[in-house]
């Protein structure tokens, strides 16, 4: 097949208006001529969105990690790490797989010897990581972006420290990125083996039940008490605690929530009650992206409250008819078990049955991990992450360098560092910052680039089209296969009114779409409308309870969209790469959640 | 069985059962055994391999016996065998058979109309083969199916033409180039009550396209199952698991459909009025009923069954016949899994590269 080939990354063609949007993105993550000889794909599971120049840390260090972990930490066999490059605000991303033989034989050794140890000590491990990983998000908590007085403090000098308050500009800032860096590493540490666990036993079940669904094989092995599901369980009680103290009243679909708390204020105790209990559920729990954690728009709900009080009324509504929200956790544990005990069952040999034991148990014990580890990661701590750095930017404006706090994020982190550098300086000389002058014409000259770039449409691919991709491994880190490359190379053949994802819930149903590109807007969804949008995030799942099918652009059948919708029993399609492209709200449109399809109707 | 059964011309299903084979052919057999399994089977009897054999042994072709006639035939000699074994069969079709056979079957066929309370009761008259053998089946034209037949002197008339038909061209000449001896040739016919079938057609116990034993495949259509059987119509198809009852639906546009001839005997291929023709032709609770049938054929013989169904005007479920699937039995020898170690050395297996295998 070598006739046929993916737009080459050379070819492709500047966006108007977007000139020098290189300059974003570090030299590094550029396409090199060579690269047009190499495949390429299109990373929108992780950034569906143009990448503002700070946030091209989300690609930068992610990768130093992940890759660190399979090329150099558990040596897997069959494959190092991923480069990733950045064209007109788009990261695509490719693995360098281990092809010699011999090589993969020597990496193998390795491999056993180091998995093998994390395997075999899974469960202290996994509670050592919990440990880390909170301790990280203390820390990052704990960073203070200084204070610069006219002088500094009187104990600064008395208490014998012997250095300015200055000086804490490039370590604390340099504090945040270190950390992000760490939380990284700890992010893979124990993924790519979970994965590995997973992808075992899934490939196990598709061999001895091909027509088994994905979903099923998640199903069989979903934990009950899952981190991801805190948040939304979390809501339930609060709209629970509004009827029992008989503040269901306040709770009206598109409220703003900064009125409705006000209104809570003056309820008096019971008021003052609710409000309590917000604030205790607020740590941790509301300490939950409504993106996926890669943009630092993407706020919490604890900095945003918009996404969790868009859907209070509704469960206010449902506890005060008598309906009860608790997740059924005995039942659907039950369900779990007798699905797997029924495939079991149907297994021919006692041989087979001992295998899929010890696949499933494997992948039950690596699980909790494989569920929870986002909460921390990609949600606690890196919204925690985004505060800091925005804090970082509030003092570029009191300095005067900046115009507005979000502007910092218009700047790769070398330029933040540069600008306190500035400040740093002019604080220490008594002179003026020249950060203004030089940062604010290119901070709007940015906001231009990354808004002419967002109309652009990215190829799902770019370079050459791989012979075999048969590696589980890059199956499993990168979820490609060969009829994914099908799907890409045939792309443009139907008549647009049909897009194609996996099949995430099962069912078919039809409905009024409702396009949703911004979260903020997430107070427009109405009962029973049909969600389309480029990724639902976890903590979207509170409207999940009032919509009839959810489509999206990215995600697989292991996103935290397909989970949830499942766990409400409505179709879903994930990783359609361009249903909010295609679909238009208003649009009637069937949603084929056996098949993974979505049809226009009109 | 005991020696007086075995010697018996007719044998109601409700008497037989698996081991029955050799009397009753292999669908008779199936059909009682499904009654044992308490499964809801058309009614109906066998004629028995013991009476046609009392029959080939008591015609004759131009005085001589059909067995030595057909044992002197060269089956390089097409024209000799085309106009031989047409002999036989109009014989065996026009001469009347011994008297203890003609009353047997005309008794059973009484009792059976009886049985179900109409004296003129269509019925199906059906070949039933004692071979497992299904290319020797094939070929030996033992797939005769008469549908809605009346009266006693038809079902004997179309018992006969089962007979026959194991003296086609075909089926003479395989006999001869296997060296399979006239002595052992046995064929019994099943009679059995007409359904009439709104819908009918066959399922799977497991995927006949993948093998996956976690599901049913159903194949339906409007009418009679000869429509699915032939090729003649795309039939709906519904695919159940087994593990959670969900449906996957394909419903196709049934153009053709087999009916009962309203003149009153045989079968009629027509169109399917517009109306129906994209409508599912069972519905959701039919197919779960279809469903649990089929696991219960399943358990009963302990392996994945091909089963042939018919729902009545009222929504009842029939099966017609069921018989072990054997396509994928013979696949499944080749796979597969077996335990390791250690739990994580399977994911060593899947990760480890182009190993030699075994490590």
């Amino acid at each position: 097949m070598p006739e046929r080939s993916f737009p080459l990354p050379s070819q492709i063609e500047a966006v108007p208006g977007a000139e020098g949007w290189e300059a974003m993105y570090p030299y590094f993550s550029r396409f090199q001529p060579e690269d047009d000889q190499r495949f390429w794909f299109y990373n929108s599971m992780h950034f569906p969105e143009v990448v503002p120049a700070f946030d091209g840390i989300t690609s930068e260090i992610p990768y130093t990690a992940i890759g660190a972990n399979t090329a150099r930490l558990f040596s897997f066999p069959t494959t190092m790490g991923i480069e990733y490059r950045i064209i007109n605000g788009r990261v695509y991303i490719t693995a360098n797989p281990v092809l010699d033989e011999a090589e993969q034989g020597e990496r193998f050794v390795a491999f056993q010897e180091r998995a093998g140890h994390y395997y075999a000590n899974w469960d202290r491990i996994y509670g050592e990581w919990q440990e880390r990983i909170e301790a990280l998000i203390a820390d990052i908590e704990a960073v203070e972006v200084p204070e610069l007085g006219d002088l500094d403090p009187l104990e600064v000098v008395t208490g014998g420290r012997g250095f300015a308050s200055n000086h804490y500009l490039r370590e604390r800032f340099h504090r945040c990125i270190d950390l992000y860096s760490k939380m990284w590493h700890h992010h893979t540490e124990l993924l790519m083996l979970g994965y590995g666990a997973y992808v075992v036993f899934f490939e196990f079940c598709k061999q001895a039940f091909p027509e088994m669904g994905d979903q099923m094989v998640a199903r069989m092995v979903a934990g009950m008490d899952v981190t991801m599901y805190r948040p939304d369980d979390e809501l339930k009680k609060l709209a629970g605690l509004a009827v029992e103290l008989d503040l269901g009243d306040l709770f009206v679909e598109g409220a703003d929530p900064a009125k409705v708390l006000a209104a809570l204020g003056e309820r008096g105790d019971a008021g003052a009650r609710w409000l309590a209990a917000l604030e205790a559920a607020k740590d941790p729990w509301f300490n939950v992206s409504v993106g996926d954690g890669f943009y630092h728009h993407h706020l919490s709900w604890a900095d945003d409250l918009t996404v969790p009080f868009a859907a209070l009324p509704r469960y206010v509504e449902q506890i005060a008819a008598g309906e009860d929200l608790t997740r059924p956790t005995e039942r659907l544990a039950g369900e779990r078990d007798r699905i797997a005990g029924e495939y079991r069952a149907l297994l021919d040999t006692e041989e087979e049955k001992a295998a899929f034991d010890q696949m499933l148990g494997l992948c039950r014990q690596v699980f909790p991990y494989i569920e929870s580890h986002k909460f921390y990661c990609e949600h606690w701590f890196t919204t925690r992450f985004f505060q800091k750095i925005r804090a970082f930017g509030s003092l570029l404006v009191e300095r005067g360098v900046l115009l507005a706090a979000d502007d910092v994020f218009h700047l790769r982190h070398l330029e933040v560092e540069d600008a306190l550098v500035d400040v740093s300086l002019a604080w220490a000389s008594g002179g003026t910052e020249l950060g203004a002058r030089h940062w604010q014409p290119i901070v709007a000259e940015r906001k231009r680039i990354v808004e002419a770039l967002s109309g652009w449409s990215p190829p799902p691919a770019l370079g050459a089209v791989p012979e075999a991709l048969n590696d589980p491994a890059v199956k499993m880190l990168w979820g490609i296969t060969q009829e994914t490359i099908e799907t890409w190379l045939g792309g443009d053949d139907d008549d647009g009114s049909t897009v194609r994802g996996y099949a995430a819930s099962p069912g078919v149903v039809e409905g009024i779409a409702r396009v949703l590109l911004n979260v903020n807007d997430i107070g427009q969804i109405r009962e029973g409308e049909v969600l389309v949008c480029p990724v639902t995030a976890p903590s979207w799942g509170p409207v999940f309870g009032k919509i009839a099918a959810a489509v999206s652009d990215i995600g697989g059948t292991m996103s935290h969209a397909a989970i949830v919708a499942r766990e409400y029993g409505m179709p879903a399609v994930v990783g359609t790469g361009m249903a909010t492209a295609r679909i238009r709200t208003g649009d009637r449109v069937r949603v084929d959640g056996d098949r993974g399809v979505v049809t226009v109707l009109g | 069985m005991g020696t007086l059964m075995a010697t018996r011309s007719v044998l109601h299903f409700r008497d037989v059962g698996i081991g029955d084979v050799a009397t009753v052919g292999g669908k008779g057999a199936s059909l009682g055994e499904l009654l044992r399994a308490g499964i809801r089977v058309p009614t109906g009897f066998a004629v028995t391999t013991a009476a046609f054999r009392r029959t080939v042994e008591h015609l004759t072709v131009d005085g001589e016996p059909i067995p030595g006639r057909v044992a002197a035939l060269d089956p390089a000699d097409a024209e000799g065998l085309a106009a031989a074994t047409a002999g036989i069969r109009a014989v065996l079709e026009s001469a009347p058979p011994p008297r203890e056979v003609a009353d047997a079957v005309a008794a059973a066929y009484a009792a059976l109309c009886d049985e179900c309370g109409n004296p003129d009761l269509p019925v199906a008259v059906r070949s039933s083969a004692t071979s497992e053998d299904s290319a020797e089946a094939s070929f030996a034209g033992l797939q005769d199916t008469y549908l809605w037949v009346h009266g006693a002197e038809s079902v004997l008339a179309h018992v006969r033409r089962c007979w026959a038909s194991l003296y086609s061209v075909e089926s003479v000449t395989y006999r001869l180039r296997r060296g399979i001896p006239e002595t052992d040739l046995g064929m019994a016919v099943v009679v059995q009550r007409m359904v009439g079938a709104r819908s009918s057609g066959v399922m799977f116990t497991r995927s006949p396209l993948s093998g996956d034993k976690s599901v049913i495949a159903i194949d339906a259509s409007w009418g009679l199952g000869s429509a699915v059987v032939s090729g003649d119509v795309t039939p709906d198809s519904f695919v159940v698991s087994k593990v959670t009852g969900e449906i996957k639906r394909n419903v196709a546009t049934k153009t053709r459909w087999h009916r009962p001839d309203p003149s009153g005997s045989g079968v009629v291929e027509t169109d399917v009025p517009g109306e129906l023709q994209d409508v599912p032709s069972i519905s959701d609770e039919e197919i779960a009923e279809l469903a649990a049938t089929a696991r219960t054929v399943e358990a009963h013989y302990g392996c994945p069954q091909d089963i042939e169904w018919a729902v009545n005007d009222a929504g009842e479920v029939f099966l017609l016949q069921s018989r072990p699937e054997t396509v994928w039995a013979e696949k499944d020898r080749a796979r597969r899994a077996a335990p390791t170690a250690r739990p994580f050395d399977h994911v060593f297996n899947l990760l480890g590269g182009k190993r030699p295998t075994g490590g």
